[in-house]
């Protein structure tokens, strides 16, 4: 059962709400190698005048490619994903986090059944992903 | 200051990455993802992988440091602490699993000029032990401009 490969062109997809906690970007920065300290030093990116510690882009896509795969059932399905980080994820230092509400709408069926599926995520009521399409091919 | 726009068209040598089934589970662990076929080495077998799964994002883990090499090479002219991750791209011909050795060539697509900040598209194809491409994946960095008495 596949919500994404039983969708047709047009078809929106259920909506996730994700929440990101500081511990999250400290788990993301040790596991991706990316230490900048502006996602995880509230001083730094101060200095660098951020409004905060903000989520590295690629946890936002990382976790949008998590919601897309889940939509399709299978990991391995999501051959390709693209994306343009257009608005920064400010996160609290706080055990709520900041909440960012994924959403997936099909726009494209290819004889094969490879779905082409535009990907939004919305922070504070604006997108922070723009551009986001994923290719997602069943196997 | 402008980035040395020779860089384009240029690629460095290949580095080597082995993919790891604690690292795929280390990373899939930190981006949520708790399919079985991430972490479950008989789960991936029963989905029909050689070896447990990595997300479709974790190229990022070996292709990020590869182009960071030549983001600090000095003579490029782009300084770090004013970059932006602006776009990224993955692009798998086949899924990454545990085991795979895989050499990965950084190249630059282009270099260009937008609104005075410096925007320039790294590309990194990614091959498996037998040559075959297994990805390619494109991160575009944005250096902002410095301030108006040129002090970066």
């Amino acid at each position: 059962m596949s919500a994404l490969f039983d969708a047709s062109a047009g078809d929106q997809l259920e909506t996730r709400t994700v929440t990101i906690t500081r511990a999250d970007l400290v788990a993301y920065a040790g596991a991706s190698g990316d230490l900048n300290p502006i996602h995880w030093n509230e001083r730094v990116a101060l200095e660098v005048g951020l409004p905060g510690v903000i989520a590295h882009g690629m946890f936002t896509m990382s976790l949008a490619a998590r919601y897309v795969a889940d939509l399709a059932g299978d990991p391995a399905a999501v051959v390709a994903f693209t994306s343009r980080f257009t608005r920064p994820v400010v996160v609290p230092d706080d055990d709520a986090g900041a909440s960012v509400e994924l959403g997936a709408k099909v726009t494209d069926v290819a004889d094969d059944g490879t779905r082409t599926v535009s990907v939004t995520a919305t922070f504070d009521g604006r997108g922070v992903l723009g551009k986001a399409v994923a290719t997602v091919r069943p196997r | 200051m402008p980035l040395d726009a020779s860089f384009v068209g240029r690629t460095w040598p290949a580095e080597t990455y082995e993919v790891s089934l604690e690292k795929i589970r280390e990373f899939a662990a930190a981006v949520g993802a708790d399919d079985p076929v991430h972490h479950d080495r008989e789960a991936a077998r029963q989905a029909g992988h050689p070896d447990v799964v990595a997300p479709t994002t974790f190229p990022v883990v070996f292709t990020w440091p590869a182009t960071r090499r030549v983001v600090d090479d000095p003579a490029l002219g782009l300084d770090f602490s004013r970059v932006i991750h602006r776009d990224q791209t993955f692009e798998l011909t086949r899924p990454l699993h545990a085991g795979d050795v895989v050499t990965s060539v950084v190249a630059v697509d282009e270099i260009r000029e937008l609104a005075g900040n410096d925007v320039i598209t790294f590309r990194v194809d990614v091959a498996d032990a037998d040559g075959e491409t297994v990805a390619t994946t494109r991160a575009t960095l944005v250096g902002r401009a410095g301030d108006e008495d040129g002090e970066a």
